[in-house]
């Protein structure tokens, strides 16, 4: 792409932080917010930590000023949040003005209702309300319908850990192809019993705070939260004379055709990812200054995206961390949440620490940053990785 | 900008889609609320190591995409596109059970890892090692036309040369017993034939998988053009046929150029109405239907997908879609449906 | 001995839902894992489950799984001498 895809707003809301502004400041203090787990009851509670939004269902309701009535499933309120803050954040005062779409990820959808009500809708009707609110897409259209749009592009995209960096892919694309004048593109997942018990039986969650890229790391902390980009049209952004916060540079998505939840030794579907990114962006890798890692801390992810780094960048590796050590894994809304944290590094010229980091992994030289660095930012490549070998890079640069 | 084009399609559905070599010459009529679809014979393609963890919507999406892949002569393609309104539902609900029923002990991870809704693409792609594009579209019932768009456009800008696109959606027990209890489905039985005159609320059903290669690539072998799509979060009913027009006129296609079209009726007469309103501004074109044949499901409109591209390949319209038997010569072909107001999605086809 | 590694043999079978294996198609020093027959990682996290559930042997390590389900013949041993059910 000659020219990068404008970004002319951002909202977020995670375990550490309620908006952009908040988690910056977490990020910036060094503040994680990986604890045990507090909103739901598991018999997992004392054997994994998880980084949870630190407000329950009724307080983001009251915050947010829903109908109490509702029938939003905990996935929907946070991606009403975060959706709600982008779109103030670029300045967009109506839906119709120009065409807009949105394109939203998640991957539990509504499944923290129907873990509730699974039984009790039908012995009680209790939660029968959150019976249609289960599907994916449901919650998309409910975020569509809370932001006003109407006769939109409006779809959702579930590709597991990959999920918000492919809609923001697909927003891209859309523009590009002139379908659209601007796209709310991002994702959220909210915790549950069934990701919680899920990634438990595959033995991959740590009942420490995760330390990615660590050689004594142990698993990963599931996390929870939401964050959305409104991606604008060249001619839009001279229209309505908009502040680009950053420029979508590069992107690509590739397949590792491995095994279904496990990464492929040498990383191919990440290789392939990051080098369609560096393509598309007409960058050589010399260009990248700081790599957003997947760095998801389970053995088999930091192994196989740092060989994959190794195989794309060879002996000029640029400095690089993992923010999961602060929001834990948000599963389907990482991509977009550590979007955000890309374009707040650039912002700020911040390298955020890869927390909890102690020694060096024996598999290669890689050490990542692990103390919060000072220092001009001016292109980030971010990796998402996700089950079903679904591999996706984004790369963000502060010019055009 | 490239054409795209659709080399072949693959079908299992509640009719025998997949077995059969013709185009629903021979139909079977349903009694039911739900109708589960015909297994295609699994085992000629799926090894028995993988089979065992697969549910249906697994088998039947690599049973069609495989027959795609055949009939197209291909054994790889650049990416894989895959739409399904709720995923690998019969091991999200097996994995939900055993957690409630458990209580949160001796959960077994198989049907955790088979529950995400990209397993289909995933698997496909494991099967045929393709290490390109790979997307799962989940969004109620433009999650095929969702696929579909995402595919069109890499083509037409020559991003990829085949794609592999395709909807699967699985009947699960516990989300038809809910969908029982809210009235989604219908209380009583009505036989396939009747579904559109049922008066009565909900829809009958279904579940099944169609998958599509389609290429920039021009054959002689080739169903048809597709001329382009749109899909609408929200669109009022009365709106509905001035919205077709409108997205006709995008491609130079007046009203009366369409030969064929296609809408998603299901028999829910709260929600057929939008059907009604289109039909009746499109008076010359040959209308038909295909719910009652397949039951509705999210991805079901790509079984309409796939009988209006083998009504523009063969050149006829069965008696089973139509209510009569036509033979006239069929050059457009409109797509519509939604489901209870949303997810509206207008495809056009043209025949090649 | 002889009626756990055959009570093995069903389990596996139906825990990892083998349907075209019978218990006389696997020997009691059959590789169970790679060649043999040929499961994988996934199947290794379905055996750890079932040894807490029928045997009441807890794994924390799913690297321990490998070696002690190398054959039915040394899982069986395995089990013999930590089982608590």
């Amino acid at each position: 792409m000659k020219r990068g895809i404008a970004i002319t707003g951002m909202g977020i809301i995670s375990s550490i932080g309620d908006d952009v502004e908040q988690n910056h400041l977490a990020l910036f203090e060094g503040r994680s917010g990986v604890a045990r787990v507090r909103h739901i009851d598991t018999i997992l509670h004392d054997s994994i930590m998880v980084a949870e939004v630190p407000h329950d269902n009724e307080e983001l309701i009251r915050r947010s000023g829903l109908d109490i009535e509702n029938s939003f499933s905990r996935t929907t309120l946070l991606g009403i949040i975060a959706a709600r803050q982008a779109v103030a954040d670029a300045g967009i005062t109506s839906m119709s003005s120009c065409r807009t779409g949105l394109i939203s990820a998640t991957s539990v959808g509504g499944m923290d209702m129907t873990e509730k009500y699974f039984y009790t809708c039908m012995k009680t009707g209790g939660g029968k309300k959150f019976i249609e609110s289960h599907p994916a897409g449901m919650s998309t259209q409910q975020i569509a319908e809370d932001l006003g749009i109407e006769e939109g592009l409006v779809t959702t995209i579930s590709t597991a850990c990959s999920s918000s960096a492919n809609a923001i892919m697909y927003g891209a694309r859309l523009l590009k192809a002139g379908l659209l004048d601007r796209v709310i593109v991002g994702g959220a997942d909210c915790l549950s019993k069934f990701t919680m018990n899920g990634f438990n039986s595959l033995m991959i969650l740590s009942d420490e705070p995760n330390s990615p890229f660590d050689a004594d790391r142990k698993g990963l902390n599931l996390g929870e939260g939401a964050a959305f980009l409104v991606l604008e049209s060249e001619e839009q952004v001279k229209k309505d004379q908009k502040k680009v916060r950053a420029y979508l540079k590069g992107y690509g998505n590739a397949n590792d055709a491995h095994h279904q939840t496990a990464s492929s030794e040498f990383g191919d579907g990440a290789t392939a990812a990051m080098i369609k990114a560096l393509e598309l962006a007409e960058m050589k890798t010399s260009e990248i200054d700081y790599i957003n890692a997947h760095g998801t801390a389970t053995a088999n992810n930091d192994l196989s995206e740092g060989r994959a780094i190794i195989r794309v960048f060879d002996k000029q590796v640029p400095e690089f961390s993992s923010t999961k050590a602060f929001t834990g894994h948000t599963l389907a809304a990482s991509g977009s949440i550590e979007a955000v944290y890309a374009i707040l590094s650039m912002q700020h010229g911040l390298i955020y620490p890869n927390l909890n980091f102690k020694k060096k992994m024996s598999e290669f030289d890689l050490v990542p940053i692990t103390s919060l660095k000072e220092r001009k930012i001016d292109t980030v490549l971010s990796n998402s990785f996700g089950f079903g070998g679904n591999c996706s890079s984004l790369i963000f640069s502060k010019q055009p | 900008m490239k054409k795209v084009y659709i080399h072949s399609a693959g079908s299992v559905s509640s009719q025998n889609t997949f077995s059969d070599e013709g185009f629903l010459e021979k139909v079977i009529s349903y009694m039911e609320t739900v109708i589960p679809a015909i297994d295609a014979p699994y085992k000629e393609f799926i090894p028995p190591a993988a089979a065992r963890r697969m549910a249906k919507g697994v088998k039947m999406g690599i049973a069609a995409s495989t027959a795609a892949l055949k009939e197209a002569g291909l054994e790889n393609v650049d990416g894989v596109i895959t739409g399904s309104g709720m995923g690998c539902l019969v091991d999200s609900e097996k994995f939900l059970r055993g957690i409630i029923d458990n209580q949160e002990q001796h959960l077994t991870p198989t049907s955790f890892i088979q529950s995400t809704h990209n397993t289909v693409g995933g698997q496909i792609a494991l099967n045929i090692q393709c290490k390109g594009y790979n997307f799962t579209y989940v969004h109620g019932s433009v999650s095929f036309e969702s696929a579909l768009m995402d595919a069109f456009l890499q083509l037409k800008n020559e991003e990829a040369t085949n794609i592999l696109v395709g909807g699967v959606d699985e009947l699960g027990e516990h989300t038809v017993e809910v969908h029982k209890l809210i009235a989604r489905i219908k209380k009583d039985p009505v036989p396939s034939e009747d579904l559109y005159t049922s008066k009565s609320i909900g829809a009958v059903f279904g579940e099944g998988a169609q998958f599509f290669v389609l290429s920039n690539e021009k054959r002689d072998s080739s169903y048809a053009e597709l001329l382009g799509l749109k899909t609408l979060n929200t669109l009022a009913k009365e709106k509905v046929a001035s919205h077709a027009e409108a997205f006709l006129k995008e491609y130079d296609i007046g009203i009366s150029d369409i030969d064929l079209l296609i809408t998603g009726d299901n028999g829910d007469q709260d929600f057929d109405g939008y059907y009604d309103e289109l039909s009746k501004q499109f008076p010359v074109a040959i209308h038909a239907r295909y719910k009652h044949l397949t039951g509705e499901y999210h991805t079901v409109s790509s079984f309409g997908f796939w009988a209006a591209l083998k009504a523009l390949k063969l050149q006829l319209v069965p008696a089973a879609l139509s209510g009569n038997a036509d033979k006239r010569e069929l050059k457009h072909a409109l797509l519509y449906n939604q489901y209870r107001g949303i997810d509206h999605g207008f495809t056009l086809l043209r025949r090649c | 001995m002889t009626e756990l590694i055959n009570e093995l043999k069903e389990k596996i079978i139906t825990q990892l839902n083998l349907e075209d294996i019978s218990v006389e198609d696997i020997a009691d020093g059959d590789a169970l894992f790679g060649s043999g027959l040929g499961l994988d990682s996934i199947d290794a996290l379905e055996l750890i489950v079932m040894l807490d559930k029928d045997y009441g042997i807890k794994l924390t390590d799913p690297k321990e799984g490998r070696k002690i389900f190398e054959t039915v013949k040394v899982m069986a041993a395995y089990i013999e001498e930590h089982r608590s059910k």
